[in-house]
């Protein structure tokens, strides 16, 4: 081989900074997750926990197509066989009333961040 | 490859038969609201699944009675329409609105002489004339704005991209551009209605959300009987009622848009 020494040690930083993530993150702590303020006065979702956790990104996309296009304000929960209206401020704010200790501060903790709020209104944050 | 005739014809047999299960173009292109997917190209309109509280119609539509408009209920009107949608009052040319007082002149470029009775109205109210065939939906490139079934023609501010073609189609100039961030403009923010960004278009929806809750819309509430709002299919419905009552016009129909704004004159 020709330049093996260059070869070689041009492999090795490059190994050395593909795996740079792994290795830096050695003996952090995992992730835990954020402790949420639960709502007060409701006990259960519009749809189960599991499914609010891992679903309620596309459930709101749907929400807003149904509003807005289509004219369908009311979602009907087989869950607690109830009805709600679809929407964000008026739905979700409403039960969880505290948009900074529970959306925003799961969402910190995984890095997203929401531009509906540019638009959308939490109530509590509004200038009286 | 040496094509015979035989093995032409058998092609094109095969071809002919997968065309047929392909939907015709034109459905593809401009489906109606009910399917599923949308139209390629053309508008569509979009079916109104509407919940059970809901005030329906064929066809909305709005009467002016430009006699019976004062400037100061055209204030209320104003004022109550801008408050509840949050739209908010910039002091410079690029200020929005969905509704506003306006010269008579202004209102009927075509219809306006200089001898008029003295005793004419000389201002009238201006807003989305909710037009039958709208340019402003036709030349939207991402579909943002789209025309319902009813005929109300709804701006999806989640699809906005703020090219503006629709303003350059609107020949009624009912539609504005944010500018800058609206939020600091808005005396008093309505937490119900999301308010706008920086970047998208606006302008009056006939309260499509006031609508779905049986509510009239707000401009009409407060216009003192100035304004009527109902359903044009319906002989019954206080808007043909009181276009049978005295003769109407509306802005500039020369230019087909077809208007569902009407004013008695
Ligand atoms: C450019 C501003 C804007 C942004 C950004 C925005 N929305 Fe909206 N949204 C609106 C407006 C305005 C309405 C009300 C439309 C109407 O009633 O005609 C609305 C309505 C809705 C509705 C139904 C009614 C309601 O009160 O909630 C849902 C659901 C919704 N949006 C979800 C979202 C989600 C989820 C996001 C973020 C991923 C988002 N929106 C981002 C402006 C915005
Ligand atoms: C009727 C009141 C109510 C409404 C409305 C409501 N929630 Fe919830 N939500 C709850 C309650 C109570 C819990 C906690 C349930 C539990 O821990 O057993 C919860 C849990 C959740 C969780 C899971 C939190 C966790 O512990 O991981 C998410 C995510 C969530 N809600 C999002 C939403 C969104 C998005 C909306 C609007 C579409 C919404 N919720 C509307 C009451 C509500
Ligand atoms: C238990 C943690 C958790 C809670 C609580 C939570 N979210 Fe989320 N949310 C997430 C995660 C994780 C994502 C990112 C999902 C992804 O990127 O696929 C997300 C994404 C979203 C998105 C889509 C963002 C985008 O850029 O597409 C919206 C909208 C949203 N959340 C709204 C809410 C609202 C409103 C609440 C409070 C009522 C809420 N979330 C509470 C974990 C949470």
């Amino acid at each position: 081989m020709y330049d093996k020494g260059k070869i070689l040690t041009g492999l090795a930083v490059f190994v050395v900074f593909m795996t740079y993530p792994f290795w830096n993150n050695i003996g952090r702590a995992a992730y835990v997750k954020p402790e949420l303020e639960k709502p007060r006065m409701a006990k259960e979702c519009v749809e189960n926990v599991e499914y609010m956790r891992a679903e309620h990104m596309a459930m709101l996309n749907e929400w807003r197509d149904e509003v807005v296009r289509n004219g369908m304000h009311e979602y009907h929960s087989s869950f607690t066989h109830q009805t709600y209206a679809k929407s964000l401020t008026k739905t979700c704010l409403k039960c969880h009333e505290n948009k900074d200790k529970f959306c925003d501060k799961c969402h910190t903790s995984v890095a997203v961040s929401p531009y509906c709020w540019d638009c959308h209104v939490d109530p509590k944050g509004v200038k009286q | 490859m040496n094509t015979t005739r035989r093995c032409f014809l058998k092609l094109a047999s095969i071809a002919a038969l997968g065309w047929g299960g392909v939907r015709p173009a034109a459905q593809v292109l401009a489906s109606g609201g009910a399917a599923p997917s949308e139209g390629l190209l053309f508008a569509s309109r979009h079916a109104v699944h509407a919940g059970p509280h809901a005030l329906t119609a064929k066809r909305w539509a709005m009467v002016i009675d430009t006699r019976a408009l004062t400037s100061e209920i055209i204030k209320d009107m104003v004022e109550v329409c801008h408050r509840i949608h949050n739209v908010p009052d910039i002091p410079t040319k690029q200020n929005i609105k969905w509704i506003w007082e306006t010269h008579f002149e202004n209102l009927f470029l075509d219809d306006v002489h200089e001898h008029l009775p003295a005793d004419h109205p000389q201002i009238g109210v201006a807003l989305c004339n909710h037009c039958d065939n709208p340019p402003c939906v036709r030349v939207c490139p991402t579909k943002a704005t789209f025309q319902r079934e009813d005929g109300i023609v709804m701006m999806d501010f989640h699809r906005c991209i703020g090219c503006r073609y629709c303003m350059a189609g609107c020949p009624y100039g009912s539609r504005s551009f944010n500018f800058m961030d609206p939020r600091p403009y808005i005396a008093k923010i309505t937490p119900e209605f999301p308010t706008r960004t920086k970047g998208v278009v606006e302008k009056c929806e006939f309260c499509a959300e006031r609508l779905a809750e049986g509510k009239l819309p707000a401009c009409v509430e407060v216009s003192r009987g100035a304004v009527v709002f109902g359903d044009l299919a319906d002989p019954e419905s206080p808007v043909r009622k009181a276009l049978a009552s005295r003769y109407s016009i509306r802005r500039s129909p020369t230019l087909g848009t077809q208007p569902c704004v009407y004013y008695l004159v």
